[in-house]
């Protein structure tokens, strides 16, 4: 066939031809065509197809084959390739109209059918495609299907293993607690036999040592002696006692007295602790009360805020637990009023500290938008915030102090220590001298005072005897008028009352004194201070307690200063003295200088006014 | 820091009266007393044979010289020279021998634990008390010198006999819970003593003066248990140093425990200070190069100066295996020590033999380790002061204090091994003790130059 189709190919419509004859020629007649058929391929392939065409259609059977061809015609449904006869007798003709419509429609037919043909064949590549690729897919999964069951197996072979292997390691560990558990066993029955033995062992060695002892004993062994000098007598001073059941007694006293003290040296270190932890509790607690009370009238302020209410609950408490018949209740009773006291402060505490917390978020964040302006708020906030700064501050200096201080008690032989001690005694030298020389200049000072003093009583003395005159002449006019007596006693009393506080003003001027500070003190009074200040901590109970004899010192100046009244005293320098004095006590507080200042002139004035005026 | 010459010693008998006058020192048979504050000899005694054991009477007066070879105790007076005792224990023998608190009364055990004689030096009177156990530790005085406790075994059961050290008289007797009972002793206010089992049982009990058990202790079972026991100074803790490697504080109110304390090799708290010790590497161009330029000897390494070292985080220290198939092991703490001050704790894990642990008792931490080139031998705490001496057996003697350490070359010519120390009551003198001669170190006292302490090598 394959032949076939190659040989007809140049020639379509020649190969539908053959098609068709192929076809009729099986049908009309078989055995004809076979001949010829087997003549065709009989043939070889090289010869043309004019010599095959030539094979159905020869010049002898030309009405047969258009006969053939007619009727084949006419059983397709063409029209009949021959004229309707007129008559019966009349030969058919050949009607070569029908003969070519019909060799176009054919023609039409072949082409159609080829276009068909070729859709058919591009179809079937598709399809063919199709099948391969689905083929394709059919063995990729094939396989993947296989792969994945082998995993599968292997997977449940690797379960399965498992599952054997964890059940061998379940067996092992039964079967290691049971060794545990058997090795324990063994342990302990060893333990017994070996107790049992040892006990058996003992016992017989006890046998033994009783043997010896006796043995040892009762040879009389003469070497078993002390050869001693002469006996000496007791550590105490005393004979040994005989044992009675006195001494019994005495010895079982004695063991509970030293009991009994023990268990009351130890309940007395309880009680002490006990009370050093309620110390710090309420010294805790009053420091919270301290640091709350000014943050309350705020809240107070806020009126959605909710701890004003216990502040003020907290207040209560404050006082009640303030008193100290409270505090040496015991414990059991006040327990829980304290627990909730506390609690409750440590609640607001923490709430403020939030709010706090807050609140210097939001300032930041707003910080940027008011530069310039800085609100009332945030200045209080700002303020309280320094307040706690600054309560830190004092708390670790405290701390500080108290822990140099407990160094410097323990006195332990650190080098560090020795060496600190020398700095502080050099420190206290220079200390003292300064004192020293203060308190020189403080006596020369009370001189000048008790001087004034007796100025002041002789004139006492002198106003006492014009008083007394005047009371003589005031009662020789009693003597004439009864009534004028009374006015003018009260009227002498103001009088006193006046002088008295005549010197208050003076006093006024003095709390700005301290602080005064000449320029020229700075050169030498200053570093010794601020070299204090700065070079340690534990001397700052030193100067603090320096700055109160200062001010006192000054409040005495203040007093003298009172009684410079009298003229002679009052100079110039002597002024000027007094402040040098006084400068060192200031250079702590450089910041005050100016109002100092004032300070100073102002009383330098008013001493010269007094001067003035007094003569 | 100075020493004295050296002088000749023997079996490392070297006392320091309690007065803190006198010095006992024995060589051979000879017993030599010499005065602190000079070194003079003030006495020499001539014992009948090698003596074993030298204790002072607890009023310096007397001194009790052991022969355990011969049998024989003989006593010395400081203020008679020519009074003399001797108390023969004939064929009982003698293992042990110890004053009694009052310095009139002398307890020898007999060998075997047979028995213990109280020899009176005031009457003729001589007492027996018979089944004394024999164990590590079985006699504890109190220290205000009324009480004894005694450790005894009848029938196989420990018994605790509580004497009034007066007249002799017992006062309790009492059964303790223990298999083996090994060790007792005295809390320092004398009201509570601690008994302790054998290390194959980890047990601790404490009994009040009376004889009640006020709490017993255990921390676990079946391994070996306890190896060391120690009262803080002020009574208030029990450190308990076991083959764990740890040391449990138990607290005086709950008899609990409060902290343990492990003993790791690795350390990694950057809180935690550690020295260590280093050879010091001759520096050549300065003025103390030696002038016989050393040879590297045998024993170059106890022979080289050293100092120490600040070691940074983390340190690992070195560890000694222990042998497993060996008794007694080499494992676990056993030395342990309070500071005076009851302050710090000084600790030795056996198995890292070359660090002493100290720790912080009133924070419950470790403080210090001080890494040694050589086994810790031995470590006393100055009586006055939070201050350590150490000694590895080499010629050096190390100090610590909370201000820093420093390791001291012992001078002289030749090694001077130190084997153990002893320190003078005031804490302002140190003996020094080798093998066959003592030397006394002295530290400068608190107004002298004392802050060379702790700086001269301490601190790097």
């Amino acid at each position: 066939m394959g032949d076939w189709m190659t040989v007809t190919d140049p020639g379509l419509p020649a190969e539908s031809k053959t098609v068709s004859q192929y076809t009729s020629e099986k049908k009309m007649s078989p055995s004809s065509l076979y001949s010829q058929q087997v003549l065709c391929s009989s043939i070889p392939l090289s010869k043309n197809v004019h010599s095959f065409f030539s094979a159905f259609c020869t010049e002898e059977n030309i009405e047969q084959s258009i006969s053939y061809l007619d009727q084949e015609l006419t059983t397709f449904g063409f029209p009949s390739l021959y004229e309707e006869p007129k008559s019966k007798e009349k030969k058919r003709e050949l009607n070569i109209v029908a003969v070519l419509n019909c060799m176009n429609e054919l023609l039409v037919l072949q082409r159609k059918n080829l276009l068909a043909q070729e859709n058919v064949e591009t179809q079937n590549l598709k399809l063919g495609s199709d099948m391969d690729h689905l083929q394709n897919c059919y063995a990729k999964l094939k396989e993947q299907l296989e792969t994945s069951r082998r995993e599968m197996i292997g997977l449940q072979e690797r379960d399965r293993q498992l599952q054997c292997k964890n059940k061998n390691l379940h067996q092992l560990l039964k079967n290691e607690k049971d060794e545990v558990q058997k090795l324990q066993n063994i342990i302990a029955s060893r333990a017994t036999q070996y107790n049992h033995d040892m006990k058996r062992k003992e016992r017989e060695y006890n046998k033994l040592k009783e043997r010896l002892h006796q043995l040892v004993m009762n040879k009389k062994d003469k070497k078993i002696a002390m050869d001693v000098l002469n006996y000496v007598g007791r550590a105490d001073g005393k004979r040994g006692s005989w044992r009675t059941g006195k001494t019994e007694a005495r010895n079982e006293d004695e063991m509970y007295k030293i009991l009994l003290n023990d268990y009351e040296y130890r309940q007395k270190q309880i009680l002490m602790e006990n009370a050093d932890l309620k110390k710090v509790l309420q010294q805790m607690k009053k420091e919270m009360i301290s640091l709350l009370s000014p943050q309350k009238k705020k809240p107070r302020e806020r009126a959605e805020d909710s701890t004003g209410n216990v502040i003020s609950d907290i207040e209560e408490d404050a006082g009640e637990l303030s008193r100290e018949s409270v505090w040496d209740l015991s414990c059991e009773t006040v327990r829980e009023q304290l627990t909730n006291s506390i609690r409750k402060q440590w609640r607001i505490l923490k709430s403020h500290v939030e709010k706090l917390d807050n609140q210097v978020s939001k300032v930041h964040v707003e910080g940027f938008n008011n530069e310039d302006v800085i609100s009332r708020q945030d200045h209080e906030q700002e303020t309280e915030k320094l307040e706690l700064e600054i309560q830190h501050c004092k708390e670790m200096i405290k701390t500080q102090q108290q822990l140099l201080q407990q160094q410097l008690t323990t006195a332990c032989d650190d080098d560090t220590t020795s060496l600190l001690q020398d700095c502080y005694l050099l420190e206290e030298k220079e200390r003292l001298k300064e004192e020293w020389s203060l308190f020189k200049e403080q006596k020369k000072n009370f001189e000048r005072e008790r001087r004034s003093f007796t100025e002041a009583a002789i004139r006492l003395g002198l106003e006492r005897k014009a008083f007394e005159e005047e009371r003589a002449s005031w009662l020789k006019q009693q003597f004439l008028t009864m009534t004028t007596f009374d006015q003018q006693s009260s009227e002498s009393v103001k009088l006193f009352s006046a002088f008295s506080g005549s010197s208050d003003p003076d006093n006024l001027t003095v709390p700005s004194r301290p602080r005064q500070k000449k320029p020229h003190s700075m050169s030498n009074g200053s570093p010794v201070c601020t070299s204090k200040l700065t070079q340690s901590l534990p001397a700052s109970p030193c100067t603090s307690d320096f700055c109160q004899t200062a001010r006192s010192c000054t409040s005495e100046h203040s007093s003298i200063n009172v009684l410079n009244i009298t003229p002679e005293e009052t100079k110039p320098n002597q002024v000027g003295r007094e402040c040098t004095n006084q400068k060192w006590s200031m250079a702590s507080r450089p910041g005050s200088r100016e109002g100092c200042y004032s300070g100073y002139s102002l009383t330098y004035t008013s001493s010269h006014v007094e001067k003035d005026d007094l003569p | 820091m100075n020493f004295s010459e050296v002088f000749k010693l023997s079996s490392l008998l070297c006392r320091f009266s309690p007065n803190g006058k006198y010095l006992a020192s024995c060589v051979q048979y000879r017993l030599v007393v010499r005065e602190v504050s000079t070194l003079q000899i003030l006495q020499l005694y001539t014992c009948l044979d090698q003596v074993q054991h030298i204790e002072w009477s607890a009023d310096s007066l007397f001194i009790l010289c052991a022969m355990y070879k011969r049998g024989v105790v003989q006593v010395w007076s400081l203020e008679q020279p020519e009074w003399h005792c001797k108390i023969d224990e004939g064929s009982a023998g003698l293992v042990a021998s110890c004053w009694s608190p009052d310095g009139r009364h002398i307890l020898n055990t007999t060998e075997f634990h047979l028995r213990i004689t109280v020899w009176s030096l005031c009457t003729k009177s001589v007492s027996y008390i018979k089944y004394p156990k024999a164990c590590q530790q079985g006699i504890s005085f109190t220290r205000d010198g009324r009480y004894l406790a005694l450790a005894e075994r009848r029938d196989c059961r420990d018994y605790v006999s509580v004497f009034v050290c007066n007249d002799w008289q017992l006062l309790r007797h009492f059964n303790t819970d223990t298999q083996d009972l090994v060790g007792i002793e005295w809390a320092p206010n004398g009201c509570v003593l601690a008994v302790w089992d054998s290390c194959l049982e980890y047990k601790v009990l404490l009994y009040s003066l009376d004889g009640r058990l006020l709490s017993s202790y255990c921390a676990y079972e079946w391994s070996l248990g306890i190896k060391s026991v120690a009262w803080s100074p002020s009574s208030q803790f029990l450190a308990v140093g076991s083959y764990d490697g740890k040391v449990r504080l138990l607290n005086h109110v709950t008899w609990k425990v409060i902290t343990e304390f492990a003993h790791p090799a690795a350390l990694s708290d950057p809180k935690i200070v550690v020295y260590k010790e280093a050879k010091k590497s001759p520096q050549p161009g300065l003025d103390h190069l030696a002038f016989p330029p050393s040879l590297p000897v045998a024993n170059h390494l106890s022979a080289a100066e050293s100092k120490y070292e600040i070691a940074s985080m983390p340190v690992s220290l070195q560890t000694l295996k222990p042998v497993a198939d060996r008794a007694n092991p080499r494992m676990g703490v056993g030395m342990l020590a309070f500071s005076p001050d009851s302050c710090f704790l000084a600790t030795r894990n056996d198995n890292i033999p070359n660090a002493v642990w100290v720790w912080d008792i009133r924070k419950l931490r470790l403080f210090v380790v001080l890494e040694q080139l050589s086994p810790v031998r031995a470590f006393r705490w100055d009586p006055q002061q939070p201050r350590l001496a150490i000694c590895t057996g080499g010629s050096k003697v190390y100090l610590w204090s909370p201000a820093g350490c420093l390791s001291v070359q012992v001078p002289g010519e030749g090694d001077f091994p130190v084997l153990s120390l002893c320190w003078h009551l005031s804490g302002d003198s140190l003996a020094l003790l080798s093998k066959d001669h003592f030397c006394l170190c002295f530290l400068e006292t608190k107004e002298g130059v004392s802050p060379a302490l702790g700086q001269r090598d301490g601190h790097a």
